[in-house]
């Protein structure tokens, strides 16, 4: 038999002394099972599943990826940066070739942290991915990267970070956004003007279960993948798909999460949400392991598993391969899109309204790109919050185009200050941060 | 007066101690006819003239378990393991000894599925049907509710079988650790006792009931008599002997490395704040990962006979040897030849030393002297890498809080105690880390004076579940209804009175009992927005050292 084991590198970091608020989901209890079930199992002792302790994230990491108002500093507690870190360490080990693949296994979570954060939301504070991706872009001259969001809710912030970016593939596979929060992530939500195609968003009906998943699986995500070929893999490993979580309506089961995990193949997975901190977690997160370290997980299963229970109606199916159906026929056509969507704009604007749950803010948000055909474009973005805060940035690509960098340096020389309580320069190409 | 005995591999050395001060002293070869005629051989030349009441304890270390493990001096032992989901069993490695029942806890201690008595009955009927006396019962999370580990032996209990159980060798989490130190306790039972039974004949021709100890792996003492249900914690006795010496020959109060330089290896041991470190999940023997509490030692392929050669990277110190040292008449120019020829070690025949070097001097294209020079500051540095790798491990061990990331222990070593094996090597090792360097005194004999002055230690593991109204303490099997409103602080009181009633059964004096927090935490367990409970887990030991001054030693 082959040897289908990997070395695998565990960041785990259940931050014990750290919650939200006492009650909250996001609390110390979290992990504290999800440890008991990966100790008794002595993973820790397979000689090649190797833990790691997490690094503490900069907010120059922080920077290169989100304009935090009023900084990052106002925007984090250690909780965070160790969170972030320790993503970034599972991406040292990965692509210094120490090992194989890596799982960060941390808390708080990110995906629903935009690219302006004024505040918490969905539980996050910073989006832990983006920053460990664009850290991997800065560090190991990384350009293609896809980030497969398999967490119940729409990753809605990570989406947001790269809306405009053709370089880095968002794909979310999440509870229809018109029965959970944060109601977003249509089929039609396929990326910013010049990267279309590059956001893909696949919402699944509630009481999908392993059947469903692993049917998106094979013939939206591992395609879509197989297309554009990037460098690297993360997974936005997200649990609360699982039957038995609290909050949300799914029926994924612990065997789907290791079967998904081992035909994705991520080389790097960050968890993100994930409640049912005890019918779950535990053996979701040994079955990831496992999957992820080639070891057999064919016995893992919660105590109280009954695949006749949970399995998905025949509308549920039908739904699903409808679904499926409409989005391949989108991204077949994505080339021709662009001309029907900007016609002879030369930029293009979006506006949105964001409510942070977590604190309470509300902010109104316009961002213009330039369309262009050399990079990911010129983006600016006006941003106020009912907090009083009112700021504008402006953004270049990585790989930005000569052109882009011309206006957006204009732009940011130009804009009227006294305007805005700050003005921000994110130059992610050159990774240069500058607020004035 | 303590009479201290260690039993190494090829010397027996024994002390006699009064007061802290080293009376007597005697070192003979360990004998092959078996540790007890060594213990006698080494004793008899130090209390001839000392009144048989002035002894008031026995302290020995013993390779017995150690062997037997390692020379697979063991008996056969049928399995009985309570596995439910998880990890597939086949990658537990277990042979056909081996017998999956039903039953299964969860990480709460709540049961899942019950034991079935009629398969466990079927199961103990095969049992005697090989003729396999010993049985390990091992349940996964066994130390969150011993329970169905108590059913299962119940079932299988029969006065000629001896059962050993998981949960009392341990309170930590890991199930297939669990199980192998389970087997190894069963393995080398029958061994032990007859060992034990052999000791106490000994320690009755020097007097009358004088207390007999014998040192376990965590460097602590425990009353023989109460030693013979769990012989697999002495497992490692020896290694754990020379690390209290350290403690016992030096004043070490700070941060510490030392080593045993050996001919083939040498091992490395951690001291914070003067306290040996501890094998962070357990000690490994002959490739059994188990859960027994074992000082940490790092062994590396680098010793005073270690292999010398000039490869396509210039010059190599080990990791093989291939025989003592050319001044000994070995093969080839190794550590200590170059140590003869520079003049600070004077033994073997410098002659066949010089020789050895001079091959590979030319090979280096330099002189004798500075070739030796280089191997010996080789040799250092190989040592002093290593240490450092120790140390950065020890220092980047996972943590679980943020405090303890952000402000945990770090470990910095302000000395380097070099025991055993070539002095003359420890100035180029703390040249090499920076460090100062220090010989302990009486280091040829320190390993007994660490037997004869280790305390007892011992830990317990509370887990209180406030929702499920029950405490737990593994190691004791003791299982306890609590009510609703019971704390971290009631946890940690209830931890230091058992630990106290276990420590003095083991065989503790009131002043050893050095408590030790070592791990607290109380988690709130929230359902549907309600908090429902409380999950509470402590730890407390009394950590290893020497046994406090005053009153008699």
């Amino acid at each position: 038999m082959p040897d289908k084991t990997k070395k695998t590198g565990l960041i785990f970091f259940p931050a014990f002394d750290w919650a939200i608020s006492p009650s909250h989901p996001e609390r110390e209890e979290r992990l504290l099972y999800t440890q008991d079930q990966v100790f008794e199992e002595g993973l820790l002792d397979f000689p090649n599943i190797v833990e790691y302790k997490p690094g503490i994230a900069t907010y120059a990491d922080i920077n290169r990826c989100h304009i935090c108002v009023p900084d990052a500093q106002h925007l984090t507690t250690s909780s965070h940066l160790i969170s972030a870190g320790g993503a970034i360490t599972a991406a040292q080990k990965v692509l210094t070739g120490e090992a194989q693949n890596a799982f960060a296994l941390v808390r708080p979570p990110g995906h629903h942290s935009m690219l302006v954060a004024h505040g918490a939301r969905g539980f996050c504070n910073i989006n832990i991915e983006a920053v460990m991706a664009e850290y991997i872009r800065h560090t190991f001259g990384i350009r293609r990267i896809a980030i497969v969001d398999t967490d119940c809710h729409h990753g809605d912030g990570t989406q947001d970070i790269y809306w405009n970016d053709p370089d880095v593939l968002c794909i979310s596979m999440h509870q229809d956004g018109r029965t959970l929060y944060p109601g977003t992530g249509y089929i039609d939500d396929f990326g910013g003007p010049n990267a279309l195609g590059a956001t893909i968003n696949i919402p699944l009906p509630p009481r999908t279960s392993d059947e469903g998943f692993l049917f998106a699986l094979d013939n939206v995500i591992l395609p879509i993948l197989d297309e554009f070929k990037p460098e690297i893999i993360i997974n936005s490993a997200g649990q609360d798909n699982h039957y038995s979580d609290p909050i949300t309506n799914m029926n994924f089961s612990a065997q789907g999460y290791a079967l998904l995990n081992e035909k994705l193949a991520p080389d790097i997975a960050v968890l993100e949400g994930g409640y049912s901190i005890e019918k779950a977690l535990p053996y979701v997160n040994v079955g990831i392991i496992l999957a992820m370290a080639g070891i057999d997980y064919s016995h893992v299963r919660e105590p109280d598993y009954d695949a006749g229970r949970i399995r998905q109606s025949p509308d549920v199916t039908r739904l699903i391969e409808q679904e499926v159906k409409n989005l391949m026929t989108l991204w077949k056509k994505k080339k021709n899109l662009k001309k029907q969507i900007t016609g002879s704009a030369a930029y293009v604007r979006r506006e949105k309204n964001i409510y942070y749950d977590t604190d309470e803010i509300v902010e109104k948000q316009i961002e213009t790109v330039r369309v262009c055909d050399d990079c990911g474009g010129l983006v600016t973005i006006e941003s106020a919050a009912d907090t009083g805060k009112r700021i504008f940035a402006v953004i270049l690509p990585n790989g930005c185009c000569p052109e882009c960098r011309k206006n957006g340096e204009a732009f940011f020389d130009r804009v009227n200050g006294s305007q805005y309580h700050h003005v921000y320069f994110q130059d992610r190409q050159k990774d240069i941060f500058i607020v004035k | 007066m303590i009479l201290g005995i260690d039993v190494g591999g090829t010397h027996t050395d024994a002390v006699l101690i009064d007061n802290f001060q080293l009376i007597k002293k005697a070192k003979v070869p360990t004998r092959r006819d078996g540790i007890v005629s060594s213990l006698s051989e080494a004793s008899e030349q130090l209390i001839s003239g000392t009144a048989a009441g002035d002894i008031q304890r026995i302290v020995i270390s013993t390779t017995l378990s150690t062997n037997a493990i390692v020379q697979n001096k063991t008996d056969r032992v049928a399995m009985v393991l309570l596995t439910g989901p998880g990890l597939a069993p086949g990658s537990l490695g277990m042979d056909k000894d081996t017998y999956f029942v039903q039953g299964y806890v969860n990480h709460r201690g709540i049961p899942v599925k019950n034991v079935d008595e009629k398969e466990i009955g079927a199961v103990g009927g095969e049992i005697s049907a090989k003729g396999i006396r010993h049985i390990g019962v091992v349940g996964k999370f066994s130390s969150r509710n011993p329970r169905q580990e108590l059913d299962a032996a119940k079932i299988l209990g029969d006065p000629s079988r001896h059962i050993s159980l998981g949960h009392k060798l341990s309170g930590q989490l890991n199930f297939p650790r669990r199980i192998a130190t389970t087997y190894l306790n069963a393995a080398i039972y029958d061994i032990y006792k007859d060992f034990v039974e052999d000791v106490r004949k000994f320690a009755a021709k020097i007097g009358p009931e004088i207390p007999v100890y014998v040192l376990k792996a965590d460097g602590g003492t425990i009353l023989l008599d109460q030693s013979v249900d769990s012989p697999v914690q002495t497992i490692h006795s020896g290694p754990a002997a020379g690390i209290m010496g350290i403690l016992a020959t030096t004043d070490m109060k700070d941060d510490a490395i030392a080593l045993d330089i050996g001919g083939t290896t040498t091992d490395i041991s951690v001291f914070a704040d003067g306290v040996p470190l501890l094998e962070p999940s357990g000690v490994t023997i002959n490739d059994h990962k188990t859960l027994i509490r074992g000082l940490y030692a790092k062994s590396i392929g680098a010793g005073g006979d270690s292999v010398v050669e000039v490869g396509r990277e210039g010059l190599t110190v080990g990791p093989r040897r291939d025989g003592p040292a050319a001044a000994f008449n070995g093969p080839v120019a190794t550590p200590t030849d170059a140590m003869i020829v520079l003049g600070v070690a004077h033994i073997g025949d410098e002659q066949k030393a010089r020789s050895a070097i001079e091959k590979i001097a030319a090979k280096l294209q330099m002189s004798t002297e500075d070739a030796a020079l280089a191997i010996v500051e080789k040799t250092a540095s190989v040592i002093a890498d290593h240490i450092r790798q120790t140390i950065a491990r020890v220092n980047n061990k996972p943590v679980y809080t943020i405090h303890e990331l952000l402000e945990g222990k770090i470990v910095e070593p302000k000395m380097l105690y070099v025991a055993g094996g070539p002095a003359a090597l420890a100035p180029f090792i703390s040249k090499n880390l920076g460090i100062p360097h220090s010989i302990p005194r009486h280091f040829e004999v320190s390993n007994a004076l660490g037997v004869a002055l280790a305390r007892t230690t011992a830990e317990v593991t509370i887990v209180a579940d406030t929702e499920k109204g029950e405490l737990v303490i593994s190691e004791e099997g003791l299982i306890e209804r609590i009510p609703r409103h019971f704390s971290l602080a009631d946890a940690v009181e209830k931890g230091r009175k058992i630990l106290t009633q276990k420590a003095a059964c083991m065989g503790a004096r009131p002043e050893d009992l050095a408590i030790e927090v070592t791990e607290s935490q109380e988690f709130n367990m929230i359902r549907d927005f309600c908090t429902t409970g409380k999950n509470i887990r402590v730890k407390v030991q009394i950590k290893p050292g020497l046994i406090a001054p005053g009153a008699e030693r």
